[in-house]
């Protein structure tokens, strides 16, 4: 039997050392035992034997150090056998830690998942109290960990609070700070920690305000603060009173439920009257563009809008004398409100530019103002607009039609061609040809610039965004010549 | 009024809110000296939890509670008879530095009731999280309630100081909210919500692309919102079809579901019970599946019933009414399958998918992977257990799994 005795609990150099040894010289986990030094011997200790010095050297994963680093910090006095069991086994089994089941790498990770957790709640728990005050003051917690957590924990502390003296008082270990370095003193009494602060009444009312007595949940809160640490929570002491007073409370607001309204109410009745407060929007029947687009803002005439954001109005110009005709919004869209601003919106403005016509100078709207889509998961799935919501959307597409009297419409895509030509028109046997509509307008018919995005071949797509372009071309060439002619 | 009394009026009438978490933030600290905090972006930190299970991350307070507004839902709409405070801006920011100081708090959460107007309020609002960056150089963890309809510049700039924006579309139901928040515009709101998106996006693009410059800081830690649960008639199916179209719209990180529960001095028109806590726990397993195993907003409730079981956990119910699936080999089973296991946690999902390609798994190991036995077998093929068809299609399977009858209580 070899005793190995560590300098102290959480000395992981000196059982890195032993245990490099202990393994070069094939020693087996069950003839090892790890004592802390300074700790009383056990009365019938095995007899120590000498290690050979060790010859050789061996790898384990740096996945394995960083764990043992981590579970060496466990208080169970079991941890450096498990330790020097698992290196042991990891010897002839590399991927020993992936086997989650194993019974001694489930207790490595029980272990090192306590340490953490215990490492979180000093995060969260320790409580400083003020010293002095203003710009020398000094802040000094008590903590109880329940593991050897120090020394892990205090750092979060120095990155934290760097710009303020703290001191972590604890049984085993104290940390300190001093705006540049953290030292490690011995652990103390809890006698020797400040025992209030200034802010602490503060506190503990903030803790009673902040708590909704209609819906206690004791092991909830039990679960995630549990008892061990409350004797050093300043508010823990509210927590009995709170809950015992929990059903009064609420048992009062149900009870003294209705009251008469405040008469800060009637006030703000009496001053609403003016402006607001009617009920229904006013209806405008005025056909200029903003006064559309306010009222299309709340229009409701098909389900389109439960899920979309925003109704996706026109825009552009009064004067404008090309307009233009996507099928419906798409993601970006919905968002800004505005038509034309995502992906299909770039595309579209490079090829009106190429056909020598300023967007600015064009009105550009949708057939249907509401985006269509289904959710799946992170992204909205554009969906095409049926006949239904075409219809009951073209209206608004009849108004605006009627208030920027354009001289040409250019219907992009199917939906935007039915919408135009008021029944469903295929696009490439219309495509590339001024067609005259009833009222004297004429319209031509063309590809989406989605459509466009979509095509997977770079041949493909070069080719229909040059025909695209010719087609608006067809639109710059019909109003230089009517600009000729005026 | 001293700070006190204030702070107790006004944290009570935040205490509503469910949203708390300082989660998902950028990694900042003040090593270099020059100011106080730090964030911790994997998980926050919760540092105290009160006797309703709810954790304290934050100092949650209103800068006021005087509102223009008359929400019935709301325990300081206009008419209610609650004592009113307000704080100065300089008394949120002293509070939120000397709880920090103490290790008290993550940071500040701080919303306000509509007063005057929109920017107004909004301005008000911004300029305490521009004092606490500025002037106190704070590092920790900044949550603002946007109030819809603020001035484009003034979110701006809001979300240049805070760590996550959030609006609370309070009902799940656009009809719901016009009769219990008239004055509230769900258009408003989701138009505020996607304006937040485009600016999240277009932040997210410019890190991305950026070369030397460093893009303007947009609320690292994303958007959030709440709704209200319980004060209205809608069904769960239609909360997670609200939530499904939430997350896809806007990219929220988190829909917070606050059971509706009795406030003081309520109007007539509400459910004065107590809050459906067990349906808002549903809702909120509800939420975790769709956003991390995998489920469709429409698979997780039963279209018969449009609600939720109380009794079972939702991929429990939705594992009993897809028998047909199941039992799962888990030896071979896909990751997506899995996760849909009762039982079976994303984490033990991962562990098992590591273990099996070294080794087989049998009943033993099950609670080392954490699972709970009872829940899992009856629906998985381990080398060492195969569950009886019997038992699998037979009417007594659900009935194993509800709670025994208890006495209400709570212990202590």
């Amino acid at each position: 039997m070899h005793i190995i005795p560590l300098d102290h609990e959480t000395d992981f150099h000196g059982w890195r050392k032993a245990a490099r040894a202990l393994a070069l010289n094939d020693v087996k986990p069950s003839d090892v035992s790890w004592t802390i030094a300074g700790n009383a011997p056990e009365l019938f200790a095995p007899t120590a034997l000498p290690l050979e010095p060790p010859h050789g050297t061996f790898n384990v994963s740096s996945r394995f150090v960083e764990l043992a680093k981590i579970a060496i910090l466990h208080r169970n006095p079991q941890r450096f056998a498990l330790l020097y069991r698992l290196l042991w086994r990891l010897r002839s089994n590399h991927d020993l830690l992936d086997i989650a089941t194993d019974p001694d790498v489930a207790e490595i990770a029980a272990m090192a998942k306590a340490v953490r957790r215990d490492e979180h709640k000093m995060h969260a728990f320790v409580r400083f109290r003020e010293i002095g005050r203003e710009h020398k003051s000094h802040y000094v917690a008590w903590f109880e960990p329940e593991h050897h957590i120090v020394e892990l924990a205090a750092p979060f502390f120095a990155r934290r609070f760097a710009d303020m003296p703290w001191s972590i008082l604890t049984p085993d270990l104290c940390a300190h700070w001093d705006g540049h370095a953290v030292s490690i003193t011995p652990g103390v009494a809890k006698s020797e920690a400040p025992t209030a602060d200034r802010l602490e009444e503060t506190w503990r009312s903030y803790y009673a305000s902040i708590f909704n007595p209609a819906r206690l949940k004791v092991k909830a809160m039990r679960n995630e603060m549990p008892k061990k640490y409350w004797r050093n929570l300043p508010e823990a002491s509210l927590i009995k009173p709170l809950i015992e007073g929990a059903a009064r409370s609420t048992s009062a607001m149900i009870t003294n439920a209705a009251t008469e309204p405040h008469k800060a109410q009637k006030r703000l009745d009496l001053s609403k009257g003016n402006d607001e407060g009617n009920d229904m929007p006013p209806k405008h029947d005025g056909d200029d563009i903003e006064t559309l687009r306010e009222e299309a803002a709340d229009c409701r005439a098909c389900p389109l809008y439960k899920d979309a954001t925003q109704t996706v109005f026109g825009e552009g110009p009064p004067t404008a004398r090309i307009m233009l005709v996507g099928e419906q919004p798409g993601d970006k869209e919905d968002l800004a409100g505005k038509p034309f601003v995502g992906p299909a919106g770039q595309m579209l403005d490079r090829a009106l530019q190429e056909a020598g016509i300023d967007r600015r100078t064009v009105y550009v709207t949708n057939a249907v103002k509401h985006f269509k889509f289904v959710p799946r998961g992170k992204i909205r799935l554009h969906q095409k607009p049926n006949t239904a919501e075409i219809r009951a959307c073209r209206p608004w597409y009849v108004r605006e039609l009627t208030a920027i009297k354009p001289e040409l419409v250019v219907a992009m895509g199917a939906t935007a061609a039915q919408s135009v030509l008021g029944k469903i028109t295929p696009i490439n046997k219309n495509r590339g040809s001024l067609i005259h509509l009833d009222d004297g307008t004429r319209a031509l018919v063309t590809v989406h610039p989605s459509y466009l995005l979509r095509l997977p071949d770079a041949e493909a797509k070069a080719h229909e965004y040059e025909r695209f372009v010719q087609d608006l071309r067809i639109a710059a060439d019909l109003l230089r010549k009517s600009a000729d002619a005026a | 009024m001293d700070v006190q009394r204030k702070l107790e009026i006004l944290a009570d009438a935040a205490k509503y809110d469910a949203s708390c978490a300082s989660s998902g933030t950028e990694k900042r600290d003040s090593s270099d000296g020059k100011g106080l905090g730090s964030t911790a972006p994997g998980m926050g930190i919760c540092h105290s939890y009160a006797p309703d299970g709810r954790c304290i991350s934050l100092l949650k307070v209103l800068l006021t509670n005087a509102c223009n507004y008359d929400c019935l839902y709301c325990v300081n709409r206009t008419s209610s008879n609650v004592p009113r405070a307000r704080f100065t801006v300089d008394e949120v920011v002293q509070l939120t530095i000397d709880f920090y100081r103490r290790n008290y708090i993550e940071g500040l959460f701080l919303s306000s009731g509509i007063i005057r107007s929109a920017d107004y309020t909004m301005e008000q609002v911004v300029s305490v999280a521009r004092k606490l960056r500025e002037e106190h150089r704070f590092r920790g963890y900044i949550h603002l309630k946007t109030i819809p309809e603020a001035d484009d510049a003034l979110i701006a700039e809001a979300g240049k100081y805070a760590d996550r924006l959030s609006i609370n579309i309070e009902m799940p139901e656009e009809n719901s909210l016009a009769k219990f928040a008239p004055e509230k515009d769900v258009r408003a709101i989701r138009r505020t919500m996607g304006r937040l998106r485009l600016k999240l996006d277009e932040t997210k693009e410019n890190v991305r692309t950026a070369t030397k410059t460093k893009p303007p800081r947009f609320a690292p830690a994303g958007q959030s919102t709440q709704m209200i649960i319980g004060a209205d008639a809608a069904s769960d199916k239609t909360i997670l079809d609200t939530s499904a179209n939430l997350y896809g719209s806007y990219r929220l990180k988190r829909v917070y579901y606050s059971a509706f529960s009795p406030i003081p001095d309520a109007s007539r028109a509400l459910p004065l019970v107590s809050p459906p806590l067990i349906r808002e726990h549903r809702l909120y397993q509800a939420d975790w599946l769709m956003r991390f195993y995998g489920f469709d907003a429409d698979e997780i409730v039963d279209e018969t019933k449009g609600m939720l079981s109380l009794d079972i956990d939702p991929k429990l119910a939705w594992a009993l009414r897809h028998r047909d699936r199941f039992p799962l080999d888990v030896a071979t089973a896909s990751r997506e399958d899995l996760l849909r296991v009762p039982g079976f946690g994303t984490k033990a999902v991962d562990r098992i998918i590591a273990t099996r390609r070294l080794t087989s798994i049998r009943v033993a190991d099950l609670a080392r992977l954490h699972i709970p036995q009872k829940k899992a077998l009856p629906f998985i093929v381990l080398s060492d257990h195969r569950p009886s068809l019997h038992l699998l299609d037979g009417a007594g399977l659900a009935e194993r799994f509800k709670p025994k009858a208890t006495q209400l209580g709570f212990g202590f």
